[in-house]
């Protein structure tokens, strides 16, 4: 896995930032020329832009999204080195500079747009001025599980496919043959009629001086090799000998590291710094203030932070110094309940008619959610290095949003974007936190007080307590059933709405919905974690459902199938995850199982969850999970970000509690931010249920899903509904009467 | 100066002595596999063996590492040739965002050398200590479990049951 170097482009005198490369096919023109210089070396030819081929067959895919677990790039280079008719052992890749070239408005077309269909013939021009609004915005990111599903779908496999088309035309003419009678496979040329064969390598460098294809011929699904394998994933072996190269891990010579301590109190500055004691320190070399943060910088991180603990800093003290937790969860139901009562509340679904739904009903059911703030606490802690020379800077880190990093830092530093090189690592976690830039900003200007590179190193309880966290949300709902149960009339009230639009709507036939929301800012900082809204609306909705199946007395999977009539992909994919986790059969005492139904990022995911509850302590004993991805890419590598997003959902379903108190975070570190550890991990079963729909999202849509179907399973197995997570703050104490309850 | 012994080399270290040896061993040596993330041994992904047994090497201070053999992810492999624990890992898949995974390799490494055919309630013990955020512990339990020669996976109810896809290497 090649990097990307600045000097490549400051001797080759070329600035990517003009071309218009990432297309939905191959956007016209040839810009290879252009782009060469930024990502190729020796011998090797860039043909297109997303794939270069060196004389001796190596292929290397070049892909704009960045590693932090998922496994993206090699299902990436899949994508392309199948579409290329590549064999997979010559395949490698390596990531795209941070460049406005390489920049993933795709990202940005599916935020602006909402995810809207675009007709064929306009999607040429929508998406050139997408592509612009992208660039403006900096986006060059890694997350909204939009790798595979957008740039594979869109980006790779075009792009593999047009620089096949590309080495057959260059063979053509080196043979004078017509293009027809050739024909490639496993990364060679083919004439039947003459018995001549030869590598792609031979056929690169005139490949590259060509112009490709904006349509392209793609591969049937039938026609796939490489496509729908589970190759091991190409970042793994660095990952168990130490080798692999965190952000963490950068290193150059005259380094110096930095501890920080920032503001408790969100939007709090340095008011004063008393750093004598700790100048004095063996190993100091500086004490550095910023506006709302103060740093030390000495020989090594541990005489930092000792010195660091020596600092006396008092902070400014904002208005919301003093504002905790219940305050904020009040602030919310006057918010909401203002929004009502001034008829001003922000419409997200209008359908049918839910007032004259609810007079129609036989009975209405209500139910008020709460769940709270979360960090995403990443295992890497956050941290950047940065090297300042003269009017140059360079950044080691590991990043979602390297370009946004890039400019970012030229902003802080006043410097032109072009002298500022951001060098990406392998991220140890992201979940969505590692889009944010806070630390690779705070390090720059570290850096420049101090006059020498420096590696700036967040605590974990700088890491906790200073997150863009998940967002707190109260949601409450109200129904009406008809006689025989079934909900004719849907009303859910929520707290502000982020992404994805669609994340508080339901998949469910129900003929009446007003879904509404009202904006209720707090001072906590707020970012993407992992499935963003779908997080939160998922155990919102998947609880409310299952409430109303009891009220029914109706089994709440039967309850769930008999409302998605119209919903076929969903339906299938909740009927497997019953069927495989026997669904019926009974239970033990003490034990329940739960069910939810949760789509999102293209993909639909149904989990059914068997817990044991024994003197109020909660054991998750299975999972089994089904999921509609469309197509899946990597089979093994799916059923990996499944697991993973249940694991992530459970910690948060479980334990995770971000508290306020005197306008700060209260938890600091794993012993009061618990974690899911390998006791508490489930069995966890997945089954993939594949669908003739593009390939959907991986990375976020296993994790909605767990939180409802655990307290929906708890509920099962104790009469005890959760509201309000997480679960360890109930009381589950309890004594079972039925000897045998069957579900 | 303060003499340790890390992967069979002996290094004179410049630090104070309660410097943890996590930092001597990622800053002093250079040697960053293995990994910080809590500095409270809460984590693991400091774990490295003193004398076989797995500390967490955030809490230890230079002093008690002092005259000890000290293992570090680097130095498991010989000749070459990866740990098998290492290669059941490559084998499981098990590596997400990977940062923990030295941490959860040399504890699994010294649960083996003690007990080479754990049980799940040796591994839950043994590997509680070491979170994995990316949430692999099953094929953790799996890796461990196929070093261990244990048969976990029976690919024949598996393909009955419609289980999808997961690689598992019998040993």
């Amino acid at each position: 896995m090649g990097k990307w170097t600045r000097r490549g482009l400051i001797t080759a005198g070329v600035v990517g930032g003009g071309a218009l490369v990432v297309g939905v096919a191959i956007r016209p023109g040839n810009r290879s020329p252009k782009l060469a210089p930024l990502v190729t070396e020796g011998d090797e030819s860039l043909i297109g832009a997303w794939v270069k081929i060196g004389s001796d067959n190596r292929v290397t895919a070049i892909v704009p999204h960045s590693e932090m677990g998922q496994g993206a790039q090699t299902a990436l280079a899949q994508m392309l080195a199948d579409e290329l008719d590549a064999r997979w052992e010559d395949v490698s890749f390596m990531e795209a500079p941070p460049e406005d070239a390489y920049a993933n408005y795709l990202m940005g077309r599916g935020y602006l747009l909402a995810g809207k269909r675009i007709p064929g013939p306009l999607i040429g021009t929508v998406d050139g001025v997408f592509l612009q609004v992208a660039k403006v915005m900096h986006l060059q990111i890694t997350g909204g599980s939009l790798s595979v599903r957008a740039t594979g779908q869109y980006g790779m496999r075009a792009a593999g496919a047009a620089a096949r088309e590309l080495l057959l035309r260059a063979a053509a003419a080196a043979w004078s043959v017509p293009v027809t009678e050739l024909s490639a496979a496993a990364g060679r040329i083919v004439h039947a009629g003459s018995g001549r064969s030869a590598s792609y390598g031979e056929f690169a460098a005139a490949a590259g001086r060509m112009t490709p294809s904006d349509t392209p011929v793609l591969k049937s699904r039938p026609e796939f090799q490489i496509m729908g394998t589970s190759v091991p994933r190409r970042d793994i072996p660095a990952k168990v000998d130490g080798t692999a190269q965190f952000g963490i891990d950068a290193s150059v010579p005259g380094l110096k590291v930095a501890a920080i301590t920032q503001a408790p109190v969100f939007g709090a500055e340095v008011a004063s710094v008393d750093d004598s004691a700790a100048r004095a320190m063996p190993g100091v070399a500086d004490v550095v203030r910023l506006k709302d943060a103060v740093a030390v910088v000495a020989d090594g991180f541990w005489p930092a932070r000792q010195a660091l603990a020596a600092v006396k800093v008092t902070w400014t003290e904002p208005a919301w110094e003093h504002v905790d937790q219940s305050q904020i969860f009040a602030q919310f139901d006057s918010d909401m309940a203002t929004a009502v009562k001034e008829g001003k509340e922000k419409t997200d679904v209008s359908r049918g008619d839910f007032d004259a739904g609810l007079e129609a009903a036989a009975s209405t059911v209500e139910a008020t959610y709460r769940v709270p703030y979360l960090a995403h606490a990443c295992m890497e802690p956050m941290n950047a290095t940065v090297a300042i020379d003269g009017n140059a800077c360079e950044v080691w880190i590991g990043t979602q949003n390297p370009l946004g990093t890039r400019y970012s830092v030229a902003a802080a530093l006043e410097m032109d974007a072009d002298n500022v090189t951001v060098h990406n690592h392998v991220m140890g976690g992201g979940f969505g936190r590692r889009s944010i830039d806070d630390a690779a900003v705070q390090a720059a200007l570290i850096a420049k007080a101090v006059g020498s590179p420096v590696k700036l190193i967040w605590s974990r309880e700088e890491d906790v307590r200073h997150d863009h966290y998940r967002p707190a949300i109260t949601s409450r709902f109200r129904a009406g059933l008809d006689e025989m149960g079934n909900p004719i009339a849907w009303e859910n009230q929520y707290v502000d709405k982020h992404e994805p639009a669609e994340a508080p709507h339901i998949p469910y036939a129900v003929a009446n919905q007003k879904i509404h929301y009202a904006d209720s800012p707090t001072h906590i900082p707020f970012g993407p974690w992992r499935s963003v809204d779908h997080s939160q609306h998922g155990f919102f909705t998947e609880s409310f459902i299952d409430e109303l199946a009891h009220a029914a007395d109706q089994d709440p999977y039967e309850y769930r199938r008999g409302l998605l009539a119209e919903a076929p992909r969903h339906r299938k994919v909740l009927e497997t995850a019953a069927e495989k986790a026997g669904w019926g059969t009974p239970v033990e005492a003490g034990r329940g199982r739960g069910i939810s139904l949760q789509a999102s990022f293209g993909s639909i995911v149904a989990q059914v969850v068997d817990v044991t509850v024994v003197d109020g302590a909660v054991h998750v004993d299975r999972v089994v999970c089904a999921v509609d991805p469309g197509f899946a890419v990597s089979p093994n590598g799916l059923a990996a970000q499944m697991e993973s997003g249940i694991i992530y959902g459970l910690t948060a379903a479980l334990y995770g509690n971000i508290e306020i108190d005197g306008g700060a975070v209260t938890q600091s570190n794993f012993h009061d931010y618990k974690m899911v550890r390998m006791s508490e991990a489930p069995e966890i079963a997945v089954h993939i249920v594949e669908s003739d729909n593009l390939p959907g999202g991986a990375g976020e849509p296993g994790t909605p899903g767990i939180g409802p179907a655990l307290t929906n399973a708890i509920f099962a197995a104790t009469g005890t509904r959760i509201r309000q997570l997480p679960v360890g703050q109930y009381d589950l104490t309890y004594s079972v009467e039925e000897s045998v309850e069957v579900i | 100066m303060i003499e340790i012994n890390v992967n069979g080399a002996r290094h004179e270290v410049d630090a104070a002595p309660d410097t943890p040896l996590l930092w001597v061993i990622r800053e002093n040596l250079g040697l960053t596999g293995t990994k910080y993330g809590c500095g409270i041994a809460q984590c693991g992904a400091c774990t490295v063996h003193l004398n076989g047994r797995p500390v967490r090497s955030c809490v230890t201070p230079l002093t008690a590492a002092a005259g000890a053999e000290i293992t570090t992810i680097e130095g498991l492999a010989r000749d070459g040739e990866l740990h098998p624990v290492q290669q059941a890992w490559i084998d499981h898949q098990v590596p997400q965002c990977g940062y923990c995974q030295s941490g959860q390799i040399m504890s699994a490494v010294a649960l083996l050398a003690e007990n080479p055919r754990p049980d799940d309630a040796a591994i839950n013990a043994a590997m509680n200590g070491n979170i994995c955020r990316c949430g692999m512990y099953g094929r953790i339990r799996k890796a461990i479990k196929s070093v261990a020669g244990v048969q976990t996976f029976d690919p024949a109810a598996a393909a009955a049951a419609g289980a999808a896809v997961t690689e598992v290497r019998h040993g």
